[in-house]
């Protein structure tokens, strides 16, 4: 994964500023609730929910059991269809396969399809050092690129700003990018969006090279299936010359038929729609209809590492639709940059660990960034386990014995001899309650200290209750 | 039918009214109830923090310490989750690594005999009216562990709306996390009061005398958070609710 | 930089590796339902209709007869002066109409077609449940591009032939091989506050013409 968010603050660090930005706090507890409460009647409306979540589930496990041969099977099917495939071991060679691709149309602009994959390899970045402009084109990843921003969230990046500030990036910034923002232009939600649609029309029509990344490609077809809503990703997939599509290998469904659960399932858990208003499906090229060059970089970039582990594999499942961000209450709170990755919330935090290892400071803290409530495992279309990978990547952080969990490590040791020994338990316990009129308010030390900043103790006891059995039934 | 009281580490240190009183309970429904001593701690503090290994003597120790009881009742939600979720993922994974089925076999156990007390009261039993008096007004906290992962559903109500002189009324946003989660409260300090004061705000805005819930680790927070906003309103367990009686109210 | 084809073998290598303990996948189970709606044509038809004037399409229905008149009324009440023809079209379909036409032969460029007010297609088929129309880019529906620049979309479906219940009746119904545009209504956004505004670069209006014999 690219460096952009590296030498991040640990989550805890990061998420303090956030917690305490009440504006920040507004808008993410707006929005996330808004869409939260949609999410759960769009699902209600199918009675067969929980059998189509199954039904997703094990659709991708088995990709992923057979991923070599799904792999190989895309790149005969893309091939015949007229499209050229590509390999990129990491973030790097994709960036490098795209640059290159796109120089040797001889255009130094590019219009862009909101995709997570590009962001997670940092291209826009990369093809600006090789003097190609990339224009973002989804109206979120508008807004995050003209206020000079990072994303937040995986469906709606600029979910961390409301209207007000939406309207103010662009008065002052669409002039410095191509056409200006509309005189006496409002923060109303439909006039911001006729400002984008102008902003960005001219960009639509003079563009030769799209670049998109894809929602599904399927094996037995060589299908690349865009879900989307404003248009501005069929423009992308159509009006060019060249496309060139960069996905993740896990994108990979095996038939076409598969995406009967998908394009049922998807919608309604991202944006709470029966079905989002546009989705392009195509295979390779196609005479006299969009682009007449297909390019599909295939991405790695720690997916095969992420495969290896046993437990943390099936995070590979997630089809992006970020309904654990919608109801987790720590992404409400910390809001998505914390998350130090262009994947946020829950499915960030097994995520992102495992595409860039947990060398890191912000990596290592993202395992614990939950309070292991369960919300996202119970809205995860395809069942992915949040709360089993956070606690199997925490044992890994841990074995590690970074920053602060070789004494953890200690304690937690001690503790168990503790509770294993009864008898020593039990006198602890009586010395703590003895001495219960002495425990002070505030207690100082890592662990006590952070309690009691906020909570008081519970008063202590008189006795243990197993004093109190012994007293009454032995 | 022999039926053991799993009493958890918090409930004996910190809360032995919450043990007492589901003992109360239990006997006032006619269940001879046993406290095996050899008991102590489900190992989730342990286990959820990363430290697996470290929780593997405790598998044992609980799969000891209630061998041969038909039931194993316990008023703590998180704590039955672990034992039922996680204990056989600690199993598996010592039999993955090559270190036999010893583990998977204590699991397998003793998961299936361990209920949370209102499982225990509404599917065992088979009561919802326990003959308890608490003539207040409560809003009840479900916590996620018995939410989610145990499924209770509406049981815990059922239990509460029996309970004579109680007024039940809603808690918005009831079914977001407390902001407890273990070492959560401590890694995660900023978050976890921001998520324990939005609670706190729902539970107050409804007026109610009592905040009651099934987890005293939630209520841990939850309650030291009440307390020491000043605020008007206790933490309490709801086993201590349907103990209390006309005769022997809770004050 | 290593060369193309060794990153294929590498990227496949590391795959077969991470899987190479891993125990053989479950099997895909399909036990959702096919379709949730009553098989009744006439309540398929009304589903179809709610559903995609509950996502802000206009609909309309009509008789094959009538169509010229009502494609020309819709037209004239958009103030479409110009409306762009697919190859394949059935000409009586304009018949009622006025406005220029733009035929896509030789093809129109992206400027011609951002200046075209409108466009009338048929469509491949008709999806109730989700309130989607499907192209295909077969006759009368032309590339694309044709029914995504201009700002309006008239598009016809023919009733008896064309609509079905469900995704998964959807499916098995279409060709893969050919570009496919599902379309559920006017484009839209919810990236504002994860609030749904209609009207952002597709056609901000989307006119469905329901027609039956």
């Amino acid at each position: 994964m690219s460096g952009t968010y590296l030498g991040m603050p640990s989550f805890p660090e990061a998420a303090r500023e956030a917690v305490h930005d009440p504006t920040l706090r507004g808008n993410l507890r707006h929005a996330t609730h808004t869409i939260r409460d949609k999410r759960a009647r769009a699902v209600a409306e199918l009675d067969d929910w929980a059998r189509l979540r199954e039904a997703g589930k094990r659709i991708k496990d088995h990709t992923l059991r057979y991923l070599d041969r799904y792999l190989v099977r895309v790149e005969e099917a893309v091939t015949a269809a007229g499209g050229t495939v590509h390999w990129a071991a990491d973030a790097e060679e994709a960036n490098r396969i795209v640059a290159d691709l796109v120089k040797a149309t001889g255009e130094s602009e590019v219009v862009k399809v909101k995709s997570m994959a590009t962001q997670e390899t940092g291209l826009n970045e990369a093809l600006e050092a090789e003097g190609i402009r990339a224009y973002e084109t989804d109206l979120a990843e508008l807004i995050v690129q003209l206020g000079g921003d990072r994303p937040s969230h995986i469906l709606v990046p600029a979910i961390h700003r409301n209207r007000g500030e939406i309207r103010d990036i662009f008065r002052s910034e669409m002039g410095e990018w191509g056409r200006p923002a509309p005189e006496g232009l409002t923060d109303t939600p439909a006039e911001l969006a006729e400002a984008a649609r102008l902003h960005l029309r001219e960009k639509f029509l003079r563009a030769r090279v799209g670049i998109s990344g894809a929602n599904f490609m399927v094996a037995e077809t060589g299908t690349l299936v865009v879900v989307e809503s404003e248009g501005n990703g069929r423009m992308c997939l159509t009006l060019p010359e060249t496309l060139i599509s960069v996905v993740g290998i896990e994108k990979i469904v095996p038939t076409w038929r598969d995406l009967e659960v998908f394009l049922q399932t998807l919608p309604r858990s991202s944006t709470a729609e029966r079905m989002n208003p546009y989705t392009s499906m195509w295979t390779g090229t196609t005479d006299g209809d969009g682009p007449r060059t297909f390019h599909l970089v295939l991405l790695d970039n720690g997916r095969t590492d992420t495969l290896a582990d046993e437990v943390g594999r099936q995070a590979l499942r997630c089809i992006r639709c970020s309904a654990c961000l919608n109801v987790c209450p720590v992404y409400e709170r910390a809001g998505g940059h914390a998350y130090g990755s262009v994947y946020p919330g829950p499915i960030g935090a097994i995520l992102s660990p495992q595409l860039r290892g947990t060398g890191s400071e912000i990596d290592a803290s993202l395992p614990y960034a939950s309070s292991l409530c369960g919300a996202c495992y119970e809205v995860c279309p395809v069942a992915i386990d949040i709360p089993e990978v956070l606690v199997h990547l925490r044992e890994k952080v841990a074995d590690q014995g970074g920053k602060g969990h070789r004494l953890e490590g200690v304690a937690m040791r001690t503790a168990t001899w503790l509770l294993d020994h009864p008898a020593a338990l039990n006198a602890g316990e009586r010395l703590a309650s003895r001495t219960r009129k002495l425990h002070p308010k505030r207690l100082p030390g890592p662990g006590a200290r952070e309690w009691t900043n906020s909570r008081d103790l519970p008063a202590m006891p008189p006795e243990p209750f197993r004093d109190w059995w012994k007293k009454n039934h032995a | 039918m022999r039926v053991a009281l799993f009493a958890t580490c918090v409930n004996d240190a910190l809360y032995p009214s919450t043990a007492i009183a589901t003992v109360k309970v239990l006997e006032r429904l006619g269940v001879e109830v046993e406290f095996p001593a050899a008991q102590t701690c489900c190992g989730q503090p342990q286990y959820n923090t990363g430290y697996r290994r470290a929780t593997e003597p405790l598998v044992r120790r609980m799969a000891r310490a209630f061998e041969g009881y038909d039931h194993v009742v316990t008023p703590s939600g998180s704590c039955v989750a672990m034992v039922r979720d996680n204990y056989p993922r600690i199993g598996a994974k010592a039999v993955a690594e090559g270190r036999g089925g010893e583990l998977a076999d204590a699991a397998a156990s003793l998961a299936p005999h361990v209920h949370e007390l209102t499982e225990f009261l509404v599917d065992v039993l088979g009561v919802t009216d326990v003959g308890a008096y608490f003539p207040h007004t409560v809003t009840y906290h479900p916590s996620c562990h018995g939410l989610r992962v145990l499924g209770l559903r509406d049981r815990p109500r059922r239990l509460l709306e029996a309970v004579k002189g109680l007024e039940l009324v809603e808690l918005p946003g009831a079914e977001e996390c407390c902001g407890f989660g273990g070492t959560f409260a401590v890694k995660n300090a900023d978050v976890s009061e921001a998520m324990g004061d939005d609670k706190i705000r729902n539970a107050l805005s409804t007026d109610a005398d009592v905040l009651c819930g099934a987890d005293n680790s939630c209520l841990m927070h939850l309650g030291g958070m009440l307390r020491r906003q000043e605020a008007p309103q206790r933490a309490l367990h709801l086993a201590e609710i349907l103990a209390s009686t006309e005769e022997e109210p809770l004050r | 930089m290593t060369s193309p084809s060794s990153s294929r073998d590498r990227v496949l290598g590391r795959v077969r590796r991470a899987l190479a303990e891993a125990p053989e996948a479950p099997e895909v189970t399909r036990d959702y339902l096919v379709t949730h709606t009553p098989d009744d044509p006439a309540t398929v038809l009304d589903l179809l209709h709610e559903n995609l004037v509950d996502y802000r399409a206009g609909v309309h229905r009509g008789t094959r007869q009538g169509l010229p008149s009502l494609i020309g009324r819709l037209l004239a009440d958009h103030g479409a002066r110009s409306v762009v023809v697919p190859p394949g079209l059935p000409g009586a379909w304009l018949a009622g109409s006025d406005a220029r036409r733009r035929y896509d032969d030789p093809p129109l460029t992206p400027a011609e077609l951002d200046s075209a007010d409108a466009v009338v297609t048929g469509c491949a088929l008709a999806v109730a449940e989700t309130g989607t129309v499907v192209l295909d880019a077969g006759p009368g529906q032309g590339r694309r591009a044709l029914t995504l620049v201009p700002d309006l979309h008239i598009c016809v479906v023919d009733v008896l032939g064309q609509v079905v219940a469900s995704l998964p009746q959807a499916l098995p119904r279409l060709d893969p091989t050919r570009p496919t545009t599902w379309i559920s209504g006017p484009s839209a956004t919810s990236d504002i506050e994860l609030d749904r505004v209609e009207g952002v670069h597709g056609p901000r209006t989307l006119e469905v013409v329901l027609v039956a014999d």
